[in-house]
């Protein structure tokens, strides 16, 4: 009776440890990165590091705001496009461009994307769903040498739309991806009630099927919204000075040589903060996406 | 599923036909964005092409060059050993991890929340992070290595390294995702069996190896499948922390698309590229859709 009771106990401790090591990782990467914004310069640059700063501020996150030179200061990169360049107030500006294009890409993706995913399920057109899927799994890369020739032939390179428009890349395939599974998921009783008693199949996905796939409208647009604005390597190509998203301008920074770490620290966590608020607040919707969608977008 | 195909056997094709005009917006940008660029990356792989120089069909010149230039056969050298690391390590941490979340546990909920936050940050913020990290003087990880006896690492800085490097954040950043497909097929698993085998007095690594394993088996397939796609086309991670160096030691072939397309500006080459690439997921993913119907 004894050893199984010391048993079980070593059982507990261990599988206690074992959640505590698959943990950590995560743990401390994110509270690193908050350590060495709050920490001033001095500390952040001492060896052994700082674990347990005697003063902490908020003078990175203020410097990451109201500094005009933070992100602006890389001026040896050329202006690839000959535009006349402007300073934003340090990070506002790419805070602007990030919303456009994520909330655009994000918007434009759910008018198209969900009356797409109902078509496919009531249709069965595995093609369409073939091809979405493929569309999903290629690199995102691929696209942009094309898009890119395109965009400077049209001329449009320099504003935010082909930006925005490259992101449905990223944004359509999910949401068409996401709603395909809901929709098929669907009970098609009240729908075929509704058809038997006249109305058009219009009437019957808008007042129908759209206000039942509610839950998974939020899924989609949660994990569009978020995987558009992760992207990173579309915004690298495509904007130019005035026109980076969020973590270009942050990445910006890096390849800037004498960089201070608590800034580039601030400024990297305000950019990965709204997508790690969503994560927290429904993370059962995007795991829910995630598990049915399967794979990452871009 | 299963009633969309009754509906579509008893009304025939007009049925299915009455919902085309749903397809039609997303349709015209899928082609835009998507088929369209597929079909010009095909017509530019066959042209010698550079921004801003004359542009000549050049027929299969593009591939012949790929079969025969060393940095791309190493790059995709560096690709297959990337990938290998950066599939098995996710996978094997990832079932770990999804049979620990499956179990009952105080504070589930927030561990697990912290434990997918790798995933859905930002890549370009936490590959900052790592690269501050791994700094080979003031770096925390060199520092946490060399206080309990072990020897500092160069990490991304030296070409034997960068590749594990780049595979540990890639691993860090990943294994989330392998758990969340795992752990959605440990929760729709059967208890039955589970009774008789404890009952039978097998132990937990038995019922694990014999039970669980057998049917978690398609959705691990699934996260294979996945990882390996996600795997062979990771960039964001690679451009912050080592750029494809040191030298070209950690240019994989995505790395070497994005240089070949718009550093060098050879528009037709790394067009060939592209379609090479595309044909090895294609193929892959052509797994992943058979393997996803024999999950559910």
């Amino acid at each position: 009776m004894r050893a199984h009771q010391i048993r079980r106990l070593f059982g507990r401790i261990g599988f206690a440890l074992s959640v505590f090591a698959l943990v950590s990782p995560a743990l401390l990467v994110f509270l690193w990165m908050l350590s060495l914004s709050l920490k001033n310069e001095l500390d952040n640059t001492a060896y052994p590091p700082v674990f347990w700063p005697s003063k902490l501020s908020l003078q990175n996150f203020v410097d990451v705001f109201e500094k005009n030179d933070f992100v602006t200061l890389d001026w040896t990169d050329f202006d690839l496009f000959g535009r006349t360049w402007f300073a934003y107030p340090a990070l506002g500006g790419y805070l602007y461009n990030s919303v456009v294009v994520s909330f655009g890409a994000t918007g434009l993706a759910l008018l198209f994307g969900v009356p797409a995913g109902f078509g496919i399920a009531k249709s069965k057109a595995h093609n369409m769903a073939a091809l979405i899927m493929i569309a999903r799994v290629t690199p995102g890369l691929s696209y942009l040498v094309p898009l890119f020739l395109m965009f400077q032939w049209l001329g449009m390179v320099g504003s935010l739309t082909p930006l925005l428009i490259t992101h449905l890349v990223i944004t359509v395939p999910i949401v068409v991806w996401v709603m395909i599974g809901f929709f098929e998921g669907l009970p098609n009783e009240l729908e075929e009630a509704a058809l038997v008693d006249g109305a058009t199949i219009w009437q019957a996905f808008r007042h129908i099927a759209l206000p039942l796939a509610r839950p998974g409208i939020v899924v989609a647009t949660i994990l569009a919204f978020i995987f558009s604005w992760n992207n990173f390597i579309f915004g690298v190509v495509l904007a130019g000075r005035e026109t980076r998203t969020l973590p270009v301008a942050v990445y910006n920074v890096l390849t800037f040589e004498e960089v201070s770490w608590g800034p580039l620290a601030a400024a990297a966590l305000l950019v990965t903060l709204p997508v790690l608020l969503l994560t927290l607040l429904m993370q059962k919707e995007i795991v829910a996406g995630l598990t049915a969608g399967g794979v990452k977008g871009g | 599923m299963t009633v969309a195909s009754s509906a579509t056997g008893l009304r025939g094709r007009n049925y299915a036909r009455q919902y085309w005009p749903f397809l039609v917006p997303a349709g015209v940008v899928v082609f835009a964005v998507i088929v369209f660029p597929w079909i010009f990356t095909l017509y530019m792989s066959t042209m010698e092409w550079h921004v801003g120089g004359n542009i000549t069909f050049n027929g299969l010149a593009n591939y012949k060059r790929l079969v025969s230039d060393e940095r791309f056969l190493w790059s995709v050298v560096r690709t297959l050993y990337f990938t290998a690391m950066a599939v098995f390590f996710p996978v094997i941490l990832g079932i770990a991890a999804a049979v620990c979340f499956h179990k009952e546990f105080p504070l589930r909920g927030l561990a697990r929340t912290i434990f997918i936050m790798p995933m859905m940050a930002t890549p370009v913020a936490i590959a900052l992070v790592w690269t501050m990290m791994f700094h080979p003087q003031l770096g925390v990880l060199n520092y946490l290595l060399t206080s309990v006896g072990l020897p500092a690492s160069q990490w991304q800085y030296a070409p034997g390294t960068v590749i594990p490097t780049l595979v540990m954040v890639e691993t860090w950043q990943w294994t989330p995702l392998v758990m969340l497909i795992v752990l959605g097929g440990l929760a729709s698993l059967p208890i039955d069996p589970y009774e008789a085998a404890r009952i039978d007095g097998a132990s937990p690594w038995d019922s694990f190896r014999h039970i669980t394993l057998p049917l978690v088996w398609p959705h691990i397939m699934v996260a294979l499948v996945i990882r390996t796609i996600d795997a062979l086309k990771s960039l964001d991670i690679i451009f912050v922390i080592s750029n494809g160096g040191p030298g070209t030691a950690s240019e994989t072939m995505n790395y070497l698309l994005y240089l070949e397309a718009f550093s060098f500006y050879d528009i037709g080459y790394a067009s060939a590229i592209v379609v090479v690439f595309f044909v090895i997921i294609l193929l892959i993913s052509m797994l992943l859709f058979t393997s996803r119907r024999q999950a559910y």
